[in-house]
């Protein structure tokens, strides 16, 4: 059987071979080393490709502000700081792989990560396993700081209990008790459906609801079901896309005129790209750019503003406050050892320039769970700017939402 | 209860269309070609993405006529450059060929047009329902099936009544054949891929109205295409139009009384056709065997 | 007795191919030296042993039958979550766990190739396609039972236990890498000897001209249907591997994508040889991890790699050196 092939002569191609093997072991990180010191390495491993790149990015860009931030004033522990970033691509074996790489070759002293919470969990399973000191800036289940907690696992954004809790009462206050819900059946929806039913029933609100499928695309039949039960919110669990179409085809019905529109998360980057008819609803914000009142607020968005060409939204916060806590244990623990931070940051409460916004935000004891506030207000159509689309008009302390340490099931093992 | 019971009937309808419009592209390359275009869901959003980038241009409906056209453009370059080469040999190449341009069509689009979602900006009449106690049926949607209608019918009356259309039918059975008939099989075959990939641009942009953009748009819709194919029948075109359509059917009928196995009840057909009719409802038996 | 050691002898790999194998295995045997040197690490080889292994388990229905199957990712999930599985809420045993995966994902196979073994080509292709992707569905909408989305977690690797002694391979990349090492000598010793056996040769004269070997009076479906199911069973074993590796499963290990990149990896390396799909798992584990490293357009350049091989190198890295000696000879 003699086939008509173009292959390349076997020279040319152990010839591309050699060059690519050269290449690697030219491309191997050489330590960078400035004035005879190393930089402290700080590993971020987030879904940079797939469906949660949008807020992924926004995290890394948080991160990478605080970086040139943080090196500019004298690094940490005096030695300057480098971030390096991997793509776990939203698949757990490739975020698993890529952290031990992080850990194991690239020696990072921390990891950060990841938007996509099974694969954050998975990666916590190999720091706890290396004792490496682990901050989750944007994976939202609860177990993370419920019942998997970990000694060396801190987390920054909120619990679905958190969300949740805060956004209920202003939503039962405005609108009333009977509620429908939209959930995506998956580990997280359920969480937050559940997180809902309880503060609702709390109240004595009633519900009724329905499970979508993850990707579902078309949720015209479960709208319907919706206004046939005629409830006075709508909560749109949904995430990413998927939450956008569903507003799309609320407003497309005319639904906003008979009832109102909630629920936990809408954030700025899924506002932004709704056309005007579907940004409406009353949602939390896990930290919100526009506060007039706190001074280090306006200062930090016109310097990120002046340094990035955008407007920072929670994930950028996110990433920003997790390196920043790093910088915060590592000073006060002299060490960057897993054990020793993982103690200096707890009860830690963050300094304003950090938490950037009022109150007192801290790192829980119990749990590892950041206490910020949580932004409840009212999404709209641009007013004075293309970031102005929320605005806010009760802000909830995260402690008050947040369940008890026993309410959420963590039981911390101590390092050996 | 009788506008849960109509309105999940025209729903079904309306996914069944789609997934047609789209497996019908899919079955057109898959026939004549013996390749299964694993980047169909990426001509898809590409087609999708140009009509965004158009209409600023050409408007909502100039964008809607080019942007599938642009994208058949683009199938007949791949065609020429990269899928030519390899018709005559193992099946395999033609599969990793493919599945190696959707990867590279679908960066594209994330470098070109960012990884956030971006919303397709409709013409106000069309974003009303056509009365308010059938809110749920807009006038989009009414649109979306007439226009996959009137394609549908216009690629058989095209297949069925002029000589291309024969000759690609023909061409289906037996190629070499058609060859030793004097027709130039090259450009039969680009021609068809170009066909192929138009189908796709335009359920894109009608896509694009319904569920926005983002560069994965098209990975949701190529799963359920292969399978109204396989239960249509391969290697039949009306069979490929009953598979999606029943699909589409069931789909949304189930999402009526179960929501959360909307999906699931299409793999179930998946399975009772590949146990019971392996040739599918409308296939060949020996087709590909 | 002797006629079987002198038949075993004859199947035993001589002269060139033995070389290729004594080179081989001295590299594979000490990765941990050299391979952090070139800026790789141990976790990374385990990750091509894995894989390799499941490659070389799709090579010989695809490489040596001739079979093409697009869905070869099912069989290697389903033997991760069963090992998964068997170790979250069974018993803690890791000979078991692997053992479960292992039937698991080789039965799903050998059941659903009775029922395709009749067709070829595209069609074959696609419902191995379609049946991957109904597991992959099955694993991220079940999520009481499988983590769905997230995965499936809570279960490690259990130290191993042999009497007196144990083998705890619980920590530690370097240990855990030479557990793999063994377990991929022993599947590929089997796959070896029944590749050198009368029905490994009737493999290949199926591949080379079906109807042939139909006149001759070989059973075909059945030795293609053999042949597909021996491919799942050792795809299984790397997915039960792979979930030790992680001590996880995710949904993402059955979709039709990691299928094609098993494919990738056989072609690449050259399908028509034993160690081509090894070295075709080398080199796409570490250009993934490279290249992903250095940008986010990764997608972009794995996608022109693919089309690259495709074009201009049909016959793979090792499948080169093979152009001038006869066709059949494995």
């Amino acid at each position: 059987m003699s086939r008509f092939d173009t292959s390349i002569r076997r020279r040319t191609l152990l010839k591309a071979g050699a060059a690519l093997g050269a290449s690697q072991v030219i491309a191997a990180p050489f330590i960078v080393t400035a004035l005879g010191e190393e930089p402290v390495k700080i590993g971020m491993v987030n879904p940079l490709t797939g469906v949660l790149s949008a807020l992924a990015q926004s995290e890394v860009d948080g991160a990478k502000y605080a970086e040139a931030e943080i090196n500019k004033k004298g690094g940490i522990l005096g030695r300057q700081v480098q971030l390096l970033v991997e793509d776990s691509a939203n698949d757990v074996g490739t975020g698993v792989q890529k952290t031990r790489k992080l850990i194991d070759r690239d020696q990072v002293a921390v990891i950060l990560g990841d938007v996509n919470s099974g694969i954050a969990y998975a990666m916590s399973q190999v720091t706890n396993e290396k004792k490496v000191f682990h901050i989750v800036p944007g994976g939202h289940t609860d177990p993370i700081t419920g019942t998997n907690c970990k000694w060396n696992v801190f987390r920054v954004c909120n619990t679905t209990t958190m969300d949740a809790s805060a956004v209920t009462p202003e939503l039962v206050k405005k609108f009333g008790k009977k509620w429908f819900f939209i959930t995506p059946d998956y580990a997280y929806g359920h969480s937050l459906q559940d997180a809902f039913v309880k503060a609702l029933t709390k109240l004595g609100g009633t519900f009724d609801g329905d499970f979508l499928p993850i990707n579902n695309t078309d949720f015209s039949a479960t709208l319907i079901k919706a206004k046939g039960y005629k409830p006075n919110v709508l909560l749109n669990n949904m995430g990413g896309l998927t939450q956008i179409n569903c507003m799309k085809q609320f407003t497309q019905f005319g639904m906003q005129k008979e009832m109102a529109l909630g629920g936990a998360l809408f954030e700025l980057e899924s506002v932004k790209a709704v056309s005007p008819e579907a940004q409406t609803g009353w949602w939390d914000m896990e930290w919100w750019w526009n506060q007039p009142n706190v001074p280090e607020v306006v200062k930090f968005v016109a310097d990120y503003r002046a340094a990035t060409k955008k407007t920072p939204s929670a994930r950028d916060w996110f990433g920003y406050v997790s390196m920043h806590s790093v910088r915060l244990a590592a000073d006060k623990a002299k060490s960057l050892e897993g054990p020793k931070l993982a103690k200096a940051l707890e009860d830690m409460e963050l300094p304003p320039d950090v938490a950037l916004q009022p109150g007192k935000v801290r790192y829980r004891a119990g749990d590892h769970e950041l206490m910020p506030n949580i932004f409840v207000g009212q999404a709209h159509p641009p007013k004075s700017g293309p970031d102005d689309v929320f605005t806010v008009e009760a802000l909830v302390p995260g402690e008050e939402a947040a369940g008890s340490v026993a309410d959420t099931g963590c039981k911390m093992e101590q390092p050996a | 209860m009788w506008q849960v019971v109509l309105f999940n009937v025209t729903n079904g309808l309306i996914i069944g269309a789609f997934y047609v419009l789209m497996a019908l592209g899919l079955s057109l390359i898959l026939n004549l070609s013996n390749v299964i275009n694993f980047a169909h869901g990426n001509f898809l959003a590409l087609g999708g993405y140009l009509a965004y980038s158009l209409t600023p241009a050409l408007g909502y409906w100039g964008a809607l006529l080019v942007s599938p056209l642009l994208t058949a453009l683009l199938g007949v370059a791949v065609e020429r450059l990269m899928i030519r080469r390899i018709y005559n040999r193992d099946p395999v190449y033609s599969l990793l060929l493919t599945f190696g341009l959707a990867f590279v069509i679908q960066d594209a689009c994330r470098y070109i047009w960012g990884p956030n979602g971006l919303p397709m900006g409709l013409p106000d009449m069309l974003a009303q329902p056509i009365t308010p106690t059938l809110f749920f049926i807009t006038w989009y949607r009414v649109f979306m099936v007439t226009i996959v209608i009137v394609t549908i019918v216009g690629l058989f009356s095209f297949l069925r009544h002029t000589r291309v259309g024969l000759r690609i039918r023909a061409g289906t059975f037996d190629l070499e054949t058609v060859a030793t008939l004097g027709v130039n099989v090259r450009n039969l075959r680009t021609f068809n891929f170009a066909v192929g990939c138009l189908l796709a641009g335009l359920s894109g942009v009608l896509a694009a109205g319904q569920i926005g953009l983002n560069p994965n748009m098209g990975d949701d819709l190529l799963m359920p295409s292969f399978i109204a194919i396989i239960v249509g029948g391969v290697g039949s075109l009306v069979g490929t139009l009953c598979g999606g359509l029943l699909i589409g059917m069931a789909a949304a009928l189930t999402t009526v009384f179960y929501p959360a196995a909307s999906e699931a009840v299409i793999y179930a057909i998946l399975m009772a056709v590949l146990l019971l009719r392996p040739r599918g409802l409308l296939g060949e038996e020996g087709m590909f065997s | 007795m002797s006629a079987f050691f002198a038949a075993a002898r004859e199947r035993l790999p001589k002269g060139q191919d033995l070389i290729v194998l004594v080179v081989i295995w001295m590299l594979l045997v000490s990765v941990p030296f050299w391979l952090p040197s070139l800026g790789g690490y141990t976790a990374l080889a385990s990750k091509v042993l894995v894989f390799g292994l499941a490659a070389m388990g799709l090579n010989i229905l695809l490489g040596f039958t001739g079979v093409l199957s697009f869905g070869h990712a099912a069989y290697f999930g389903l033997g991760a979550y069963g090992a998964g599985l068997t170790l979250r809420y069974l018993v803690h045993s890791t000979p078991l766990a692997m053992l479960a995966g292992t039937l698991f994902g080789g039965l799903a196979g050998t059941l659903f190739g009775m029922l395709i073994v009749r067709r070829r080509g595209v069609y074959f292709a696609m419902c191995t396609i379609a049946f991957g992707q109904l597991w992959y569905y099955l694993a991220y909408s079940w999520n009481d039972f499988t983590g769905g989305f997230d995965g499936l977690r809570d279960f490690h690797r259990e130290p191993i236990g042999f009497g007196a002694f144990t083998f705890d391979i619980t920590n530690g990349e370097t240990r855990f890498y030479f557990f793999l090492l063994a377990i991929f000598a022993a599947a590929v010793a089997v796959m070896g000897l029944l590749l050198r056996s009368p029905f490994g040769r009737t493999l290949v004269a199926i591949r080379e001209n079906e109807r042939r070997a139909r006149f001759l009076g070989i059973p075909v479906e059945r030795h293609v249907w053999m042949s597909f199911s021996i491919s799942c069973f050792i795809a299984a074993l790397a997915g039960t591997l792979y979930a030790l590796l992680n001590n996880f499963a995710d949904p993402l290990t059955l979709h039709y994508s990691l299928s094609g990149y098993f494919v990738v990896m056989t072609v690449t390396g050259g399908m028509r040889t034993f160690w081509g799909p090894l070295v075709g798992a080398a080199l796409f584990v570490l250009l993934q991890d490279y290249i992903s490293s250095m940008t986010v357009n990764w997608m972009f350049f794995i996608g022109v790699m693919f089309i690259l091989v495709v074009l201009f190198f049909p016959r793979g890295l090792l499948g080169m050196r093979r152009r001038t000696q006869p066709a059949g000879k494995a």
